[in-house]
């Protein structure tokens, strides 16, 4: 064996590889940033340059007739699903929140916390066949609005539970201990203390869950169903329309005025689910600005 | 007196209320199980090996098999759909891992103040787009020019030396399209979650590799990223988690395939999620209810993989000290 000297690059190569290495990674994380922000800009701009032309004043002041028509039932559908899912999916999960802030040490709201993690990672779809077998077919309820908003409230609640047990532990303990310290039962500490000095983080999660709510189709499909009418006040026994079921089941449709229902639907599902968005994140934004 | 019951009460009150969240995970799996238990005793094991969704002759009497009535001819395995689903979320990993690191470097260490907000929440965005609005751009835009331009070209480059991008590489629905889809959809998570982490890492990390004459890259890649690698992991799997669950998206690029497993990476496929929700519809034509049964096994099937990938990101993020 012969021995090989060691191959000692020189102190300007070593140099030289460094820097190449360096603006090779900075080039691809700016390419793949440039990569995303393109994507999401081009779905909002594809969304808007086909739906604008769409949207009519016809779309909110007629229904659905078959593949033509308007919007009107499908808007208000899809605000009322999900209006009623909040109003459902609100008590419960603040309140939840509010045991797993305060009394969340224990093991049984330790498994409680992780479970409703869990159930976070529930496909839509899996509650949406839930929704089907229990209410739709078990309860006989078919098709309904009460059905569509049931399965959405369990949708909602594990992330309302969770931003609102963010939200409640970022309250200083010190106000808490003051409030008990002046004799006030635990309620009224929730109601007077807890409840206004976490309300815009709480209120954020809650329009979150709603943007999300507001998106979804998957477990709508088979709960809710479809119509073509406006909603005529019953909670069982009618289907309801809403807007992602026009989206996907008209852009399939080989009618171009089914295409033009589906962008506007597109474009007004989207614009509602951002400006919700937004909100809640400027919302945030202007309180964390504020202080408290 | 009457203040210490009060507070018990209302302790109690919220107690179980919050208990109704665990609750529901469970009322499901039991509604589930129950409404899947006579498909599962007739499809046994069966059902997860072999490929075939056959309600069987709709105009013949039902028959008696292992207890339970069926259409004659009746065959369920759903072999194709487990394949499918779990493909796709892997192309869609394989693309958004890389993606979201990158990304995440640059919003955290390329970027600061009031264009790193504006990044993130570009970045975030992508998050907020519903799915069937995604489903849409994929079937408009995404087919078209994946189908017509990048698969044929896919297919003569990387085809001829790769097996799995050997053509023909159809019409642009199928496996690849939806992987790339789902990776758009699922990025967000994986750049957010490190963005923070990274942001959070504590300054004395930064300024000991900087004293050591490293440049800011080399920091990033030889301490930072190391640092976060349970993280990572963690935010990986929940991502595959999100990506096996989703339906609409996949439903509208993915072909729909039936009973068939996909030869290379352009075919047609379906995933449990997509499929349960184009098959409802005739799975109600079954008169004995054994298909309705049959979509109800692939939906416990599909919570049963979700919560286990599920339970395994949650387990890996507490152990490195994030809850995400």
């Amino acid at each position: 064996m012969i021995p090989v000297a060691p191959v000692t690059p020189h102190r300007h190569v070593i140099h030289m590889r460094r820097r190449v290495a360096d603006g090779v990674m900075w080039g691809a994380t700016a390419l793949s940033f440039a990569l995303l922000g393109f994507v999401l800009l081009h779905i909002l701009t594809y969304v808007f340059v086909h739906g604008y032309p769409a949207l009519h004043l016809k779309i909110f002041t007629t229904d659905a007739q078959g593949i033509a028509g308007g919007l009107r039932n499908a808007i208000v559908g899809s605000l009322l699903l999900s209006g009623l899912a909040l109003l459902i999916a609100v008590p419960i999960g603040v309140s939840a929140g509010v045991y797993l802030s305060e009394h969340g040490g224990g093991l049984a709201a330790k498994v409680a916390r992780f479970l409703s993690d869990v159930l976070v990672g529930v496909p839509s779809i899996v509650l949406g066949y839930f929704g089907y077998i229990t209410m739709v077919i078990g309860f006989g309820w078919r098709f309904s609005l009460l059905a569509g908003s049931i399965t959405l409230a369990i949708m909602m609640l594990p992330y309302i539970a969770r931003t609102s047990e963010m939200a409640f532990r970022a309250v200083p303990v010190a106000l808490r201990e003051s409030a008990y310290a002046l004799g006030s039962p635990e309620g009224s500490v929730v109601r007077r203390i807890l409840l206004p000095s976490a309300r815009i983080p709480v209120l954020t999660g809650i329009l979150m869950a709603l943007a999300i709510a507001l998106g979804e189709t998957a477990p709508l499909l088979y709960t809710a169903g479809w119509s073509n009418y406006l909603w005529n006040g019953h909670f069982t026994h009618e289907g309801v329309g809403y807007l992602t079921y026009v989206i996907w089941s008209f852009i399939g449709e080989p009618y171009a005025s089914a295409h033009q229902l589906a962008y506007a639907a597109a474009l007004l599902i989207t614009l509602m689910v951002l400006a919700i968005n937004l909100s809640a994140r400027l919302l945030l934004v202007r309180w964390r600005g504020v202080g408290r | 007196m009457v203040h210490v019951f009060s507070r018990f009460r209302f302790r109690w009150g919220l107690g179980l209320i919050a208990g109704l969240l665990p609750l529901s995970l469970l009322v499901i799996v039991v509604f589930l199980l129950h409404a899947a238990w006579p498909a599962i005793t007739f499809n046994g094991l069966g059902f997860l090996i072999h490929n075939s969704w056959n309600l069987g002759n709709m105009y013949a009497d039902p028959v008696m098999v292992r207890g339970q009535e069926v259409l004659p001819r009746a065959d369920y395995g759903v072999l194709f759909l487990v394949v499918g689903t779990l493909l796709t979320s892997l192309i869609a990993l394989i693309l958004a891992v890389p993606f979201g690191i990158l990304s995440a470097i640059f919003l955290a260490e390329g970027l600061r103040g009031p264009a790193r907000t504006l990044g993130s929440f570009l970045v975030e965005l992508l998050a907020a787009v519903p799915s069937v609005v995604y489903g849409l751009w994929g079937y408009l835009v995404l087919i078209p020019l994946l189908g017509r331009h990048v698969y044929p070209w896919l297919e003569q480059s990387l085809g001829t030396f790769v097996p799995i991008f050997h053509g023909p590489s159809g019409s642009g629905y199928g496996l690849l399209t939806a992987g790339i889809l789902l990776g758009f959809m699922v990025v967000p998570l994986i750049a957010a979650s490190l963005r923070d982490a990274l942001v959070a890492t504590p300054s004395a990390l930064r300024e000991a590799g900087a004293s050591m004459g490293a440049s800011r890259m080399e920091i990033v890649r030889q301490i930072l990223l190391p640092g976060q690698r349970n993280l990572i992991i963690g935010v990986t799997v929940l991502a595959f988690g999100r990506a096996l669950g989703e339906t609409m998206a996949v439903l509208m690029v993915s072909g729909n395939a039936l009973n068939s497993l996909p030869k290379n990476i352009y075919d047609p496929i379906s995933t449990m999620a997509a499929f349960i929700a184009s098959q409802l519809d005739s799975a109600m034509q079954d008169p004995t209810g054994m298909a309705v049964h049959a979509l109800a096994e692939i939906a416990l099937l599909l919570m049963v993989i979700s919560v286990l990938v599920n339970g395994a990101a949650r387990g890996v993020l507490w152990l490195s000290g994030h809850r995400t």
